[in-house]
């Protein structure tokens, strides 16, 4: 690993100067799950490490419009177990719980999560080429092993997917990130934070240089709205989604659907908002058969690669499957 | 080679130290304070034989940067046990229950399963949970399925888990 230094930030503003004002081997670090595993790899090569864990941005609260911001420090065990996360944004608090394990969540803030990188093998390994760790590299995956690779929204230059779990609940939840960078502060709604590859694979998401997440804000929840989160992978736990559904699901009086909001882990360079599958729903039963063709309707986009085109199916029938169980949940909410 | 002085408390007594930034917590642990009951096993937290409790908290300490906790509180398998020589209730199950093979992963297994059962007595939900918004969960109710995905950040290669979880799940009932 190479030698770097190390600050413990005391404020924001500090933090943020470092990282602009010509410090361009600086990183911030978070709870170092995923930036120090890089580190040890190669992959990450900072001089400098501001850690942001320490700022006041760890607390929950509760905001006048029925919202919830969430700070970016705080940890994704603390987020999962809170109460209101889990009476209002059950998907939220599943999805957490889906990912990594326990000793892993106690270390990881919610900033971190959001912007760790990619699994995909070659990224990972530096004595491979890889368009996004050596732009113009090439990308091995492409032909190689790419089986948990993206099937929709990939590019010559990348086809690898972004692997959080709790980002995808976010998107489904319409979340919003708080960002501070050299320009002051602003907002980013998701999903607009994380790209997809195009040609410029080395950059994940839109942020710039030094900008700091420093909270998530979640608007208020739907009052009738049921959510969940599932996960398939390859084993029963401490495993990255293959496939994974955020779903959240609102009936009408006569049990069609009133409003939909799914986004698919697993599937892409950034998580995927399933807008054409929302659209599709409106108005519809709530059936299986409604729900299997909002899901082809979706995935009519995917351009799976010689060996994932199974994530097609997988995709459709947790997307049937979880939805039945949303729309289950409601009915007997309602009473029906 | 920038280095930082801290201190750490590992098992309630205090050290000073001056550390490569680099250092992992389990390497300062390890290498600098000769307490070498957590293992490394990946150095990459896949696998869990490194688990301490940081603050009171279960965490894998290769990924952990020492110099990142200065004023940290850690206890390692070594601290567990009773000044007197007592073996912490876990500890015990695990002898009693033949909770192992080669004994490589145990030491995070242990400490893991102390911090996971402070989560469920906090009434953490865990992912197969079917009932997020319930009161506390009551340790004693884990079922097999619970304790297994709680400790899911914890591998054995010989495969001891079968009597594990047992170890694990009396200890959860004796409380
Ligand atoms: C074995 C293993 C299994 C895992 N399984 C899963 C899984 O199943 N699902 C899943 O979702 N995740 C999984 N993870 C990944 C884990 O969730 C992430 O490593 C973690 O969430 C990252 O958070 P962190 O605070 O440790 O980030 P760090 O590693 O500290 O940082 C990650 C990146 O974010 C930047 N950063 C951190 N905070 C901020 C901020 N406030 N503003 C701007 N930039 C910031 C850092 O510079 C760095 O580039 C797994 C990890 C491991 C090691
Ligand atoms: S898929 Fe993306 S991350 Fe993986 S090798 Fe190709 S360019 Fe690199
Ligand atoms: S050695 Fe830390 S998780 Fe394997
Ligand atoms: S007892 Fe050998 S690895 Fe668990």
């Amino acid at each position: 690993m190479r030698p770097f230094a190390y600050e413990r930030a005391e404020e924001a503003a500090g933090a943020i100067a470092t990282l602009t004002d010509g410090a361009p081997g600086a990183m911030y670090l978070g709870g170092g799950t995923n930036l120090v595993d890089l580190m040890k790899l190669g992959v990450a090569a900072p001089d400098l490490l501001v850690d942001v864990s320490h700022l006041p941005h760890d607390r929950v609260e509760q905001l006048p419009d029925g919202g919830l911001r969430i700070g970016a420090a705080v940890l994704n065990s603390t987020l999962a177990a809170d109460r209101t996360v889990r009476e209002r944004y059950p998907v939220l608090s599943q999805a957490l719980l889906a990912g990594a394990s326990g000793q892993l969540r106690n270390l990881a803030t919610v900033g971190g999560n959001l912007l760790q990188r990619t699994r995909c093998a070659y990224f990972m390994d530096v004595s491979k080429p890889c368009n996004k760790r050596v732009p113009g590299s090439g990308c091995p995956a492409r032909e190689g092993d790419h089986r948990n690779h993206a099937i929709i929204g990939h590019s010559e230059a990348c086809v690898a997917t972004h692997p959080s779990d709790m980002a995808v609940a976010l998107v489904a939840l319409g979340a919003t990130v708080e960002v501070r960078g050299a320009a002051g502060a602003r907002t980013i709604p998701l999903p607009g934070l994380h790209r997809l590859p195009g040609d410029a694979p080395e950059r994940d998401t839109v942020l710039d240089p030094g900008d700091l997440i420093t909270a998530v804000v979640l608007p208020p929840s739907a009052p009738g709205a049921v959510s969940r989160y599932r996960k398939i992978r390859d084993r029963a736990s401490y495993a990255f989604a293959v496939v994974s559904i955020a779903a959240l699901l609102e009936l009408d009086e006569d049990g069609a659907v009133r409003e939909a909001r799914i986004a698919f882990g697993g599937l892409a360079h950034a998580p995927w908002r399933a807008l054409v599958a929302e659209e599709e729903l409106r108005g519809l039963p709530a059936t299986a058969e409604s729900f299997g063709r909002a899901a082809d309707a979706e995935l009519a986009q995917a351009r799976p690669l010689r060996d994932n085109g199974f994530k097609v199916p997988l995709a459709r029938n947790l997307t049937v499957r979880t939805l039945g169980e949303l729309a289950a949940q409601a009915e007997r909410r309602s009473g029906r | 080679m920038p280095t930082n002085d801290i201190t750490l408390t590992v098992n309630g007594e205090r050290h000073d130290l001056s550390l490569d930034t680099r250092t992992s917590l389990l390497d300062a642990l390890r290498e600098r304070l000769d307490l070498t009951g957590a293992k490394k096993g990946c150095d990459h937290g896949q696998c869990g034989a490194c688990t301490v409790l940081l603050d009171g908290r279960r965490v894998n300490s290769c990924l952990v940067l020492a110099v990142a906790h200065d004023g940290a509180e850690i206890t390692t398998i070594e601290g567990l046990a009773e000044p007197d020589g007592e073996l912490h209730p876990l500890q015990t199950a695990f002898v009693e229950h033949d909770a192992f093979q080669c004994g490589y992963c145990t030491p995070g297994q242990i400490c893991s399963a102390v911090g996971m059962l402070a989560e469920a007595a906090a009434g953490w939900p865990s992912v197969v949970t079917e009932d997020l918004v319930a009161d506390a969960t009551d340790p004693a109710a884990l079922s097999d399925g619970e304790i297994r995905e709680r400790m899911s950040g914890n591998l054995c290669r010989c495969g001891a888990y079968a009597h594990i979880v047992p170890a694990i799940a009396d200890v959860a009932g004796r409380r």
